[in-house]
């Protein structure tokens, strides 16, 4: 089958401005969604939309169409899957499957499930996820295969803060380092919150740094995560640490909400759907710029 | 007449396992193999020994051990993992059911140690709800031999096999009958011998146990057929239907909880296709304990003398 590489915004690396209407398109799509079927995860969609763009249009090597065993091209999995809004439109602004298939996000025989799954064949997709604190050790059992196969491309994977809380991340955590699984970068969306409330509040984690540096890795911060030049200088400084006998991981701060004033800084939004006024003052603030689905 | 099997020399199923895999790494590339610390105890050292490079020990963390045999089988590995059945499944269910089952991964789950005969250890590892546990998960394949070779080529068969497998095998050396080098088939049931009287539907250690009892059935003038059910998931309707349209009553007899094993799912086709009386040897809704396999299987009548008695009890139900 003959593969192209990755449809981006331009021929070339897009520039920061056309990132930036990139996100802002994402960011329309994800209130979308989520309005029309009134339910899913706004609030960590919106955190992590700067992130998925650098990551899909700037930082991985991916090839279309989709193929499950991604020889020759990088990885990506999503282990906090709740977040599927966003990772359903980058895909599909990127060209795994069509725009207007984000019309049935939730909905009833639809590829878009309410949580990420290869079950009903969604291009882009290698894993279910939703159950959390699952997807660091496939990650690693990717990478892994990428080691044995010679193929030299890296393996990224996203996780929630408070996904952490989940022991088996702590197993995986240990195993990467312990073998060396250095063509990894597993990224933590560094919010702060979860549904209860702030992680500090529900189950305080220490120093996140610190603790993933005690077990071996080598630790990226990224303190401005919604920062479309902050997260593709700090992705591309990982992307360095690749290589040199330690996993990488990047404690990407990130603001929940972001770009619709009244989601940020709070964990309201963690999966709530905004009702039609809500919706339109969150649009307003996020003008048209690819053209919605 | 029955027909006779001849133990050639009582070995334990997990060897079985560790020959079959050991075959299977040197026949296939793709084969790779983890194992939580329990290396010796799944015989999986010719295979770590012999292809250290496809041999990932993960030490003491399963549910590690499932996520990363699900990630390996995306660059298209066919990873065989290794511990207690425990710890295969009690221990990991969400694991396997989120990212090996409902994700469709190619992993093959191998569980050693199943069942009461574990023994001495006790109840904490000796998992009577595996089968149960398994056999529930969509798309997921379920399987328990009865000897040693028939474990190895259980092994070997289920790396054609494209999707998720839980393979169930134990600790103690049980009678090796069945032959060498033989076609396994999954989803099919073996007739082991014809009667006319009962059905005994059999599996793993139960297998011997139930030709044991035909035997001695026979000397009281009861024709017993027996079948070799060594795949519970997909179950081989047509061999139990076909076998009771001719007897008109059926024990199943296998080492694990009534409920949620063999047994069930034999009723099930039973109560659909065919109603016949039904007897069950399995435990009945208990926990283990420690003591010698042979002292554990009179006690909680996994035995050729249960089944015997069942088969009475099925026969006089007709």
């Amino acid at each position: 089958m003959k593969t192209v590489n990755l449809k981006r915004k331009s021929n070339n690396m897009p520039n920061t401005a056309e990132l930036q209407d990139f996100t802002t398109q994402v960011r329309r799509d994800i209130l979308r969604m989520v309005h029309r079927v009134n339910s899913g995860h706004p609030g960590g969609s919106l955190g992590c939309a700067e992130f998925f763009v650098v990551l899909y249009q700037s930082i991985m090597k991916q090839k279309l169409p989709f193929q499950m065993n991604g020889e020759g091209e990088d990885l990506f999995f999503l282990s906090n899957g709740h977040i599927s809004p966003v990772f359903y439109s980058v895909l599909a602004r990127s060209g795994y499957f069509p725009v207007e298939e984000l019309n049935t996000f939730r909905h009833l025989n639809s590829r878009l499930q309410g949580h990420p799954t290869t079950h009903e064949g969604l291009p882009g997709v290698r894993i279910a996820s939703g159950s959390l604190g699952q997807g660091l050790s496939v990650a690693i059992g990717a990478a892994l295969a990428k080691k044995l196969n010679g193929d030299s491309h890296l393996v990224y994977s996203l996780h929630g803060d408070g996904e952490l809380q989940e022991g088996q991340n702590w197993e995986a955590l240990m195993y990467a380092s312990g073998k060396k699984v250095d063509n990894l970068i597993a990224t933590i969306d560094y919010n702060g919150q979860q549904i209860d409330g702030s992680t500090d509040d529900v189950m305080p984690m220490g120093d996140l740094k610190v603790k993933l540096a005690a077990f071996g890795w080598e630790v990226v911060e990224i303190l401005q995560g919604n920062d479309l030049e902050a997260i593709l200088k700090g992705m591309t400084e990982a992307k360095s640490k690749t290589g040199h006998g330690k996993p990488v991981a990047v404690l990407l701060h990130t603001v929940m909400g972001n770009g619709v004033d009244f989601m940020m800084h709070t964990h309201a939004w963690h999966g709530k759907a905004p009702n039609d006024d809500q919706l339109e003052i969150g649009l307003s603030q996020n003008k048209v710029t690819l053209g919605d689905y | 007449m029955i027909k006779t099997y001849i133990n050639t020399g009582s070995k334990d199923t997990r060897s079985g396992f560790g020959a079959g895999l050991e075959a299977l790494g040197n026949q296939n590339d793709k084969v790779v193999a983890l194992c939580a610390d329990l290396t010796g105890s799944l015989k999986m050292e010719e295979f770590r020994d012999q292809h250290p490079d496809r041999f990932f020990q993960v030490g003491i963390a399963e549910a590690n051990m499932i996520g990363i045999a699900a990630g390996l089988t995306v660059g298209g590995y066919i990873p065989f993992t290794g511990t207690f059945a425990n710890f295969s499944t009690g221990r990991v269910y969400d694991q396997i059911r989120q990212s090996v089952a409902y994700s469709g991964k190619n992993v093959k789950i191998c569980a050693s140690h199943a069942g009461i005969t574990l023994g001495e250890d006790g109840a904490t590892h000796q998992i009577l709800e595996d089968l149960g546990l398994m056999k529930m998960l969509p798309g997921m394949t379920v399987i328990n031999t009865c000897d040693f070779n028939q474990t190895k080529a259980a092994t070997i068969a289920i790396a054609k096999l494209n999707g998720p497998v839980y393979l169930r095998f134990g600790r103690p050396k049980v009678p090796n009958f069945t032959p060498d080098n033989q076609n396994f088939e999954i989803g099919k049931a073996v007739l082991l011998t014809e009667g006319t009287d009962v059905t005994i539907v059999a599996t793993g250690h139960l297998v011997w146990e139930a030709l044991e009892a035909a035997k001695s059935l026979e000397g009281q003038g009861i024709s017993a057929e027996v079948l070799n059910i060594h795949t519970i998931k997909p179950l081989d309707d047509e061999a139990i239907l076909k076998s009771v349209a001719k007897t008109g009553c059926l024990v199943s007899a296998e080492e694990h909880n009534f409920l949620g094993g063999l047994g069930e799912s034999v009723a099930r086709v039973l109560a659909l296709h065919h109603p016949v009386p039904q007897e069950f040897v399995a435990t009945n809704d208990t926990f283990g304990e420690s003591g010698t396999p042979e002292q554990l299987m009179e006690k909680y009548g996994l035995n050729a003398a249960t089944i015997e008695a069942k088969v009475k009890k099925a026969i006089g139900r007709k």
